[in-house]
């Protein structure tokens, strides 16, 4: 396959107005696309032309309008069943994104099948939104989490997988890649571990799916879940996969209009899937623009980019490592493009303070992930995290303005 | 007031260097100021003259340099001076961009106490 080739990136860039701009005084460098990416004019265009052409309330509506919305709605459903390789549309759940997911299969699969004594795993890696839902439904359950820890480069330590998992072990939740470090989890191996004790899995993909392909019937795992706007989607949208047998015995979660099939006050009936699980009106324009953002990845050679991907990441691991007293967490071997680093004991916020006042975009902080970095005995890091459209380039004007900001700070 | 933004974040360091920095057995969560990314420690006491004397410290150098800034006009002031003083000059030195309530180095949630401790002295 041919590498990404500078036109074919500027002609990639061209469709993302946003990153054409200069920010005080110089010319944008976006390194904070693991927090969310820029959108392409065909997601912007899409909301755009839902409210211009045929904004109405959808699956309920007679007429003319209400069917091409409805039509538009639904078509996503199937474009996401085979973006993830499902079996079937009524297992894609609509969701308001990734935290969203996590909490519905917390608060019905949780509720229905946790009890007294059982155990949750997650990793030192989970973002906030992968251990607060357990947290909250394992108290109520008396149920408890287990965690599966780390080794120096910022993987599982597989070693110590094997004795957390037990027949206490009822729900295993994880990351497939790390937001704060970039890790690849080889999580294939963890599905198949977690099945082979009878216990269920939680493969929470936000870092993932704009990165590489995935395939949740050869992973085997039993949910799914991802947010539209780190995929170059719109905000407020995410998806939810679930095994079809798993979501049909899970109870309802949020009461309202559209989940239901008949209301009395004796006796409510639920609708069917994925219905059950989308109570009130949804985000009509935003799951629509989603589906734009598929046929944006689509459109993308795949391999390249990920080749494009992972020569910015080793180009800027290459300068960032030259630069003394800079210390870089997490170097897994397989990674995504993200760096999280330190240098000396200056504090990231002055770090990236100083960065954006030379037009570069990073992510400083705990990066919602504190029991990693409580792990690393740092209260955070300067997080740089690349998109198809970052440029060699761009690398080069980060790493000058990192150099200015540590001449200002030293 | 400065060229450009280097001069100005240069300044900025400079005057942290001259914060009347806070007691260690002072640096504790009850004094802590809740920033989302950098920390702020703020104790003020009353001076025979009735004044405020605060100190402070903070673990980023830029966070620093804007607490010493505020510190040198709310300081030593009189209580009722600090509750009902005008930051203007925040916004004439080009900084007012870190005291909007959204951004993340807490000092608007610094001037938000010193007020409140002023108001409270005021009313002893």
């Amino acid at each position: 396959m041919e590498l990404a080739t500078f036109t074919d990136i500027q002609k990639l860039r061209k469709q993302f107005p946003i990153l054409h701009q200069q920010v005080n005084g110089y010319p944008l460098v976006y390194l904070d696309n693991a927090a969310t990416t820029q959108k392409p004019l065909s997601v912007i265009n899409a909301i755009d032309d839902y409210y211009k052409r045929y904004n109405a309330n959808i699956h309920r509506g007679a007429h003319h309008l209400a069917n091409i919305a409805t039509e538009a709605f639904e078509e996503v459903r199937s474009k996401t069943k085979s973006f993830l390789n499902a079996s079937e549309t009524s297992e894609i759940i609509f969701t308001s994104g990734t935290t969203d997911a996590i909490n519905l299969v917390a608060q019905t699969w949780g509720r229905k099948n946790l009890q007294p004594g059982d155990e949750i795993l997650v990793s030192m890696l989970e973002h906030h939104s992968n251990i607060v839902p357990w947290q909250l439904i394992a108290e109520e359950k008396g149920a408890s989490l287990k965690v599966i820890p780390l080794t120096g480069s910022g993987e599982w330590d597989l070693s110590a997988i094997d004795s957390l998992l037990s027949s206490k072990t009822k729900l295993v939740a994880v990351n497939h890649v790390s937001n704060a470090l970039g890790t690849i989890n080889p999580i294939k191996t963890l599905i198949d571990k977690a099945h082979a004790i009878g216990a269920m899995i939680l493969i929470d993909g936000a870092q993932a799916v704009a990165h590489f392909p995935v395939d949740v019937r050869a992973l085997d795992c039993d949910f799914y879940c991802y947010s539209a706007h780190k995929m170059f989607g719109p905000t407020g949208t995410g998806v939810l996969y679930g095994k079809k047998e798993l979501l049909e015995a899970m109870p309802p979660y949020r009461g309202g209009g559209e989940m239901i099939s008949s209301v009395s006050f004796e006796k409510t009936t639920y609708n069917e899937l994925p219905h059950k699980f989308e109570a009130g009106t949804p985000n009509i324009e935003g799951v629509i623009a989603m589906g734009a953002a598929l046929d944006f990845i689509h459109s993308l050679d795949w391999s390249a980019m990920e080749q494009h991907e992972q020569e910015l990441l080793s180009y800027a691991t290459d300068k960032l490592s030259a630069i003394s007293g800079l210390r870089i967490y997490g170097t897994a071997q397989h990674k995504v493009g993200v760096i999280s680093f330190l240098v000396g004991d200056l504090h990231p916020y002055d770090v990236g303070t100083l960065l954006d006042k030379q037009g570069v975009a990073v992510r400083t902080g705990h990066h919602c992930t504190e029991p990693l970095w409580n792990f690393c005995k740092v209260t955070g890091s300067v997080r740089i995290s690349f998109s198809v459209y970052n440029t060699i380039e761009e690398v080069d004007a980060f790493i000058a303005a990192l150099h200015k900001t540590l001449s200002i700070l030293k | 007031m400065f060229t450009d933004w280097m001069e100005k974040y240069e300044y900025i360091i400079e005057l942290g260097k001259d914060l009347p920095l806070i007691d260690e057995r002072y640096k504790v969560d009850e004094n802590l100021i809740r920033g989302c990314q950098s920390r702020v420690w703020l104790y003020a006491e009353r001076m025979e003259s009735g004044r405020i004397h605060f100190t402070a410290d903070s673990d980023a150098i830029i966070t620093k340099g804007l607490v010493a800034l505020v510190i040198r006009v709310l300081g030593d002031q009189k209580p009722g001076d600090i509750s009902e003083a005008d930051l203007h000059f925040v916004k004439d030195v080009g900084l007012h961009e870190h005291l909007s309530p959204t951004r993340s180095n807490g000092l608007a949630s610094m001037i938000k106490q010193m007020k409140m401790y002023g108001l409270a002295y005021a009313q002893k």
